[in-house]
């Protein structure tokens, strides 16, 4: 069941259109459906997230149905379609870094957040999650947050501590 | 000390600009092809090169090349392929971040050798600071007149543009890369046909791997003769390597191919020995997709020879006690290292990144993750292991994409070479929640097992 969270409506501003416009011109004509990944990046950029009206926005915009949308958006993991931390703080938890600590880093960011994963801070300043691996596995562990994907390496607790002080005062 | 073709000035401050990049010998390859050879004559250096496709299948690039279909009038693509998201793999990320002109410089005498007008490059869209560093690679290209209309007054035209993708493995696979690129599902497609044929928009494409790109520079240069008197046999070249695991120093080495795995992994230049003075346990040698190893499978052939960086050496006995190059991705791990966690840790990989397109990948990758979770969790129980072979089998071959191969292997490998600790996880399930997750949990293992739901 696809599980899009609702907002009333979504208006782009003029300057994330000419951006748009910019991403279609790479394309042959015709073909301007290729722009789909590359827009909602820059949308979840703008918003944090993808909502079924910022989807539906980007369907009239690229002249596709809003399902062609939906179905991409669902079956890419970088895209959020619901709100997130301001903060996303993504942890690579497979195999290379696991061999050097990541899982007790993920465990770490938890208790120091005092959130479980995929959930949001009081605040809401941070979320965390693991991911899948992030080619990155001689700097582990790794994490990552977007919308610039900004990357840290070779973490430990006093690294995250120092990271996550950073971004609070952001 | 190897030679170096594509890190050769690596440290060399300033490299990712074009203009130190340029000063160092770049572009040469772009004037000399442009100037000098024909498209035909581009292909026939690859061959002669003996280059073989990095991104990890190994098949000959030059080959590929020389499929390609070239009806009138339908533009031909040549797309990379920088969607570097195999556990284990991370040399792509480090030639692109640190020398992108390197990539451009590839993409153009690719592109040229292949005759198209258009070109891709689709990076995983994490890589978000490494698709900045490309795009502005382009503009410096494109500025000093290598790239867009009329290059250097060859009557060659070429605008190169940066894909960003979503997150999702599958799309390292060339036709779900390509379905990703036209902005759809990276469901993989059925071939033939082949995308030599009809890849993207139903055209003519190739698809390479980043490091295959830059490696065409270097054979440009110095002509695919020269390229192929280096390596061993026909696994001709360097060959970036990406180690990490429980090593000394881990990260990106260009090896000459036929160096020993040992030399490899315990000498100063490339891994320098186990961390912490460990012993050497097993090793994943090209990539989390390709059969584990043992020590000594890993470092000698069954005739007690070394085994070596190659092609061939690697996968010397076949699964039975080899494995494969792949993409050069090296993981170590130490004798401290339980096999049976690592093992569920690339299944729980292989689950979440199949596209469920195949019934035996979608069903049978969380069929293993299931088993090996509660193997790893003290639940198991000894008919797991053989049912894990089993489930495996019927995976491996029967998929429309290698991605269930990729994730049959691992399991299949991990059992055939360490059955015994398999089945220390069935008898001893509290020993081994107190090796893995500390006395705390040895206190009360189903608190472990409630951690993460078991079915």
């Amino acid at each position: 069941m696809l599980r899009v969270e609702e907002v009333q409506s979504v208006e782009f501003s003029s300057a994330l259109i000419l951006k748009f416009d910019e991403i279609v011109s790479r394309y042959p004509e015709g073909k301007s459906k290729s722009a789909l990944l590359p827009i909602l990046h820059e949308v979840q950029a703008v918003y944090g997230w993808l909502s079924s009206a910022a989807m539906d926005k980007v369907a009239e915009y690229l002249q596709i149905q809003s399902i062609e949308v939906y179905e991409v958006a669902t079956f890419y993991t970088m895209f959020f379609l619901k709100p997130q931390g301001k903060f996303v703080l993504e942890v690579c938890r497979t195999g290379p870094c696991c061999l050097v600590g990541a899982e007790k880093i993920m465990d770490y960011i938890g208790d120091k957040l005092g959130v479980k994963e995929g959930e949001v801070t009081a605040d809401g300043l941070f979320s965390y999650r693991g991911v899948e691996c992030l080619a990155a596995c001689g700097y582990a562990p790794v994490l990552q947050i977007g919308p610039e994907y900004t990357f840290y390496e070779n973490l430990t607790p006093e690294s995250v501590d120092q990271l996550i002080e950073n971004l609070k005062n952001k | 000390m190897g030679r170096k073709l594509l890190l050769e000035h690596i440290n060399v401050p300033g490299i990712n600009t074009f203009q130190v990049y340029k000063e160092k010998g770049g572009y040469r390859a772009v004037e000399k092809a442009l100037k000098t050879m024909s498209s035909d004559d581009m292909v026939e250096e690859v061959k002669k090169s003996g280059l073989r496709g990095r991104g990890g299948a190994g098949f000959p690039t030059g080959m590929k090349w020389s499929f390609l279909a070239k009806p009138e009038g339908v533009p031909r693509y040549l797309v990379c392929n920088a969607d570097e998201s195999e556990p284990g793999t991370f040399k792509d990320r480090y030639l692109m971040t640190h020398i992108p002109h390197a990539l451009i410089e590839g993409m153009i005498v690719g592109s040229y050798a292949l005759g198209a007008n258009t070109s891709y490059i689709y990076v995983r869209g994490e890589m978000m600071p490494q698709i900045r560093i490309l795009e502005k690679a382009i503009a410096e290209a494109k500025a000093a007149g290598f790239l867009g209309k009329n290059i250097l007054g060859s009557g060659y035209d070429l605008e190169i543009y940066v894909q960003p993708g979503g997150g999702a493995y599958i799309c390292g696979e060339e036709t779900a890369l390509l379905e990703s690129l036209e902005g759809k599902r990276g469901n993989p497609r059925i071939k033939p046909p082949f995308p030599a044929i009809a890849g993207l928009y139903g055209c003519p494409t190739v698809v390479n791997n980043v490091e295959s790109i830059a490696a065409t520079v270097p054979i440009v240069n110095e002509g695919g003769e020269e390229y192929a008197k280096i390596g061993i046999g026909r696994s001709t070249g360097t060959k970036l390597i990406s180690a990490s695991g429980n090593i000394n120093k881990p990260g990106v080495y260009e090896i000459e191919l036929g160096l020993s795995v040992e030399d490899f992994i315990y000498s100063d230049e490339y891994c320098g020995g186990i961390a912490n003075g460990k012993r050497l346990k097993a090793v994943v040698a090209g990539g989390s997709s390709v059969p584990i190893l043992p020590a000594n499978l890993i470092l000698n052939l069954a005739n007690g020879d070394k085994r070596l960086m190659s092609y061939e050496s690697l996968s010397e006995g076949g699964f039975a006690t080899g494995t494969m190059l792949g993409s050069g991705g090296f993981v170590v791990l130490d004798e401290d290292q339980c096999i049976v966690r690592n093992t569920w840790n690339f299944s729980r990989f292989y689950h979440h990144e199949s596209c469920g397109q195949c019934s035996p990948c979608r069903e049978g990758t969380g069929w293993m993750e299931k088993v090996l979770h509660r193997l790893e969790y003290g639940h198991g129980k000894m008919s797991d292991i053989d049912l894990l072979v089993d489930v495996s089998k019927k995976i491996e071959g029967n998929t429309i994409c290698p991605l269930g191969d990729a994730a049959a292997w691992p399991v299949a490998s991990a059992i055939r070479h360490f059955r015994d600790e398999f089945e220390w996880h069935v008898k001893e399930p509290k020993l081994a929640l107190e090796k893995n997750y500390g006395l705390a949990h040895y206190a009360d293992p189903i608190k472990v097992a409630e951690e993460v739901s078991v079915n």
